[in-house]
């Protein structure tokens, strides 16, 4: 290889300002911990990721005004993936490689979760995935504090069943977790003497439902149980609706309220729709009381929180502690410390980090959509995500990096 | 027997659909022959209209058939005067205007009503068939389109004006030597083209969810449809949709949605593989 002078004096003013600027990123981290987020804040999935946002900006404020985390403030680094999958790897890449953070926390859709997840794990950047999904997913760096379906399908199908009756069609979204929860939900109807009738799978901008209703019809079903996703998709439920089918079969979802989908909905068309989450704003305790008083008093009186919001700010409040007990900000330090299974009181009940699966265990409530409320029927306390701990055990395999599926 | 009713009513819907969908376009690009990239956006600007005029408390009937054609066909007489006018007979120029027109409409629509889904319920109830439950507004639709159909054939065909537009497209030149002012009728054509859309996104607008980007979900189909059709105006609209709505029906039906939308691009190759000139390039000649 040659080397001329232009070649030179090139390479030595890159060197000189790669060194220069090192001093100057430690100073930064210094100051104040960076906390990346990645959240689709506009596009059809901003109904999820708005509220989203807002929590995990409360839990920062809370944190902040309590004197920061070692003695340190936080910053946030946030950016807005658009409900664009293909944004999520660019600001992945973003988060990790120029801006440095030393925790990330968000990604929605499975997908977008996906998109980034290797990115986080290669440049050893811890990464909170907060948002109930279809679980499976078997990585040391990653810690999941939403529902699987273990802990919602295995409550929710029994419940809706008992409710209507055996023979139970699937509607879903057309991606891996609509395809995965389809597949649970085929177990356990399956568990519970019941017979699946028909699935199908929707993608995400599919808007027109008409044929599809006529289709269930001629299954004549007991059950709909519906994980569908999105703006789009909420049409299913305005046409199902409209089509005078809500008297005639029960409908379950397993995501419908999860972005407020409820409160946009009118009375009359999401009246008696069943599912199973871990937090409703109707929630009676003194934690969920004092969240929304925060909450209205950060936003002027706004009231928009639900599931996953409140997930996030679990997340966000599980690896603060995490900070604490670590006494670091060191990866390996806090995954330690969270590993010994630390606990949280947030609005949606107690939440602990599993150790084994770095999932979470935590309350699960059976709900009924009542004028526009979701009403808690019943509660099922502190449930353990065991289909992800079948498959996955980071104690003993700390290198795994899969996400395991189920098989039927 | 129901089933057999219900799905019937079902392809007679997607039928009117594509028409509607088409109809804006069939005259903006099958008549006057300008490739409008920004049809989705008419849609979609049809849609927010009819929402925002419901939100304000107007009658949401007369919000989708009358305020919806006719703001959207002011937005597009200022469009043909600012724009479109100077590109007539230039068809890639136009392309590349109007797909620029269709960035700035979904940017102001993103900065007007936010990047957020709107909707609004469906005015008519669900009604029984048997042992079966259709969406009332399916028949809405419906009863639209034909109405829609029925009225261009009427004013193509049976009025001076439409006689007049007709001619003005085939030679503008002659239309001028009558003594027809070719640019005061290509602007109210390219009006009329824009209200249809608009009218399109109005009655669609119950159904779906409505985001600034809604409209990219139709110009394809839509284009699809008109180019398919071939030379004739209404006769290839209806053949076209027809042809298009049954394929994708029947395999929605028997096998899945998703099924059902490849079997109309996979239909729509076929036909323009066996009659590159659309299906009224060899059947319906002469017809309008």
């Amino acid at each position: 290889m040659s080397l001329n002078r232009r070649d030179f004096l090139g390479r030595t003013a890159a060197l000189a300002t790669t060194t220069s600027l090192i001093p100057m990123a430690a100073l930064a981290t210094s100051d104040s911990i960076k906390l990346g987020s990645i959240l689709d804040s506009s596009g059809p999935f901003d109904a999820y990721g708005k509220p989203m946002d807002q929590a995990m900006r409360l839990a920062v404020s809370e944190i902040n005004a309590a004197g920061g985390l070692l003695g340190r403030m936080i910053d946030v680094t946030a950016y807005d993936t658009q409900s664009d999958m293909a944004l999520y790897s660019q600001y992945g890449q973003q988060l990790t490689r120029q801006d440095k953070v030393d925790v990330v926390h968000g990604g929605i859709l499975s997908a977008s979760r996906e998109a980034i997840r290797q990115t986080m794990r290669k440049s050893k950047t811890l990464y909170f995935y907060n948002v109930l999904y279809e679980g499976g997913v078997c990585d040391r760096n990653i810690f999941i504090n939403g529902v699987t379906p273990a802990q919602q399908v295995e409550a929710l199908v029994p419940y809706a069943m008992k409710n209507s009756g055996k023979k139970v069609y699937i509607l879903a979204a057309d991606y891996n977790y609509g395809q995965i929860t389809a597949r649970w939900i085929q177990k356990f109807v399956a568990e519970n003497g019941g017979e699946v009738v028909g699935t199908d799978f929707f993608p995400l901008d599919v808007s027109d439902f008409g044929s599809t209703i006529a289709k269930v019809q001629t299954a004549a079903p007991d059950l709909v149980i519906a994980p569908l996703v999105g703006g789009a998709h909420l049409s299913f439920f305005r046409q199902w609706a409209a089509a005078g089918m809500k008297d005639k079969i029960a409908l379950a979802s397993t995501t419908l309220g999860v972005g407020n989908e409820h409160k946009v909905l009118t009375a009359a068309e999401g009246n008696g729709i069943m599912c199973a989450y871990n937090y409703s704003q109707e929630l009676d305790t003194p934690e969920n009381a004092a969240f929304k008083e925060k909450w209205a008093a950060m936003y002027d009186g706004d009231q928009s929180m639900h599931e996953i919001a409140v997930s996030h700010y679990h997340g966000i409040m599980t690896w603060a502690e995490g900070v604490r007990q670590a006494g670091s900000l060191k990866r390996d330090a806090i995954i330690d410390a969270l590993e010994t299974g630390i606990s949280i009181m947030g609005p949606g009940g107690k939440v602990t980090v599993d150790p084994k699966t770095h999932h979470a265990v935590l309350d699960v409530h059976l709900m009924e959509m009542r004028d526009q409320q979701m009403k808690v029927i019943e509660t099922l306390p502190q449930r353990q995500p065991v289909d992800t701990q079948a498959v996955c055990d980071l104690s003993a395999n700390p290198d795994d990096n899969t996400q395991y599926e189920i098989e039927i | 027997m129901d089933l057999g009713f219900v799905i019937f009513i079902e392809m007679l819907y997607a039928v009117a659909s594509l028409v509607l969908i088409s109809a804006g376009l069939a005259v903006v690009f099958g008549m006057m022959k300008v490739i409008n990239l920004a049809h989705g956006e008419f849609m979609m600007l049809g849609g927010y209209a009819t929402i925002t005029a419901v939100g304000l408390g107007v009658n949401v009937f007369v919000a989708m058939l009358v305020i919806a054609p006719l703001i959207v066909g002011l937005i597009g007489l200022i469009v043909e005067r600012l724009v479109i006018r100077h590109l007539y007979g230039r068809l890639v120029d136009t392309m590349l205007a109007t797909w620029g027109l269709s960035l700035v409409f979904i940017g102001l629509a993103t900065m007007i009503f936010g990047n957020t889904t709107t909707g609004i319920s469906t005015p008519i109830p669900g009604f029984t068939v048997g042992n079966y439950q259709i969406n009332g507004y399916n028949f809405f639709i419906i009863v639209v389109a034909i109405v829609l159909v029925i009225a261009m054939l009427a004013v193509l065909k049976g009025t001076r004006a439409g006689l007049i537009a007709r001619g003005t497209m085939q030679r503008a030149d002659m239309a001028a030597a009558l003594g027809y002012s070719p640019d005061r009728i290509y602007m109210a054509t390219f009006f009329c083209g824009a209200a249809l859309s608009g009218l399109a996104g109005a009655v669609l607008a119950p159904l779906v969810g409505l985001v600034p980007t809604s409209g990219g979900a139709y110009i394809a189909k839509a284009f699809i449809t008109v180019i398919a059709g071939g030379p004739s105006l209404i006769a290839g609209l209806i053949s076209s949709a027809t042809s298009f709505g049954l394929v994708s029906q029947i395999f929605t039906f028997t096998i899945s949605p998703v099924i059902g939308e490849v079997a109309l691009l996979v239909a729509a190759v076929i036909l323009l593989r066996l009659m590159p000139q659309g299906i009224t390039g060899r059947f319906f000649k002469g017809k309008l």
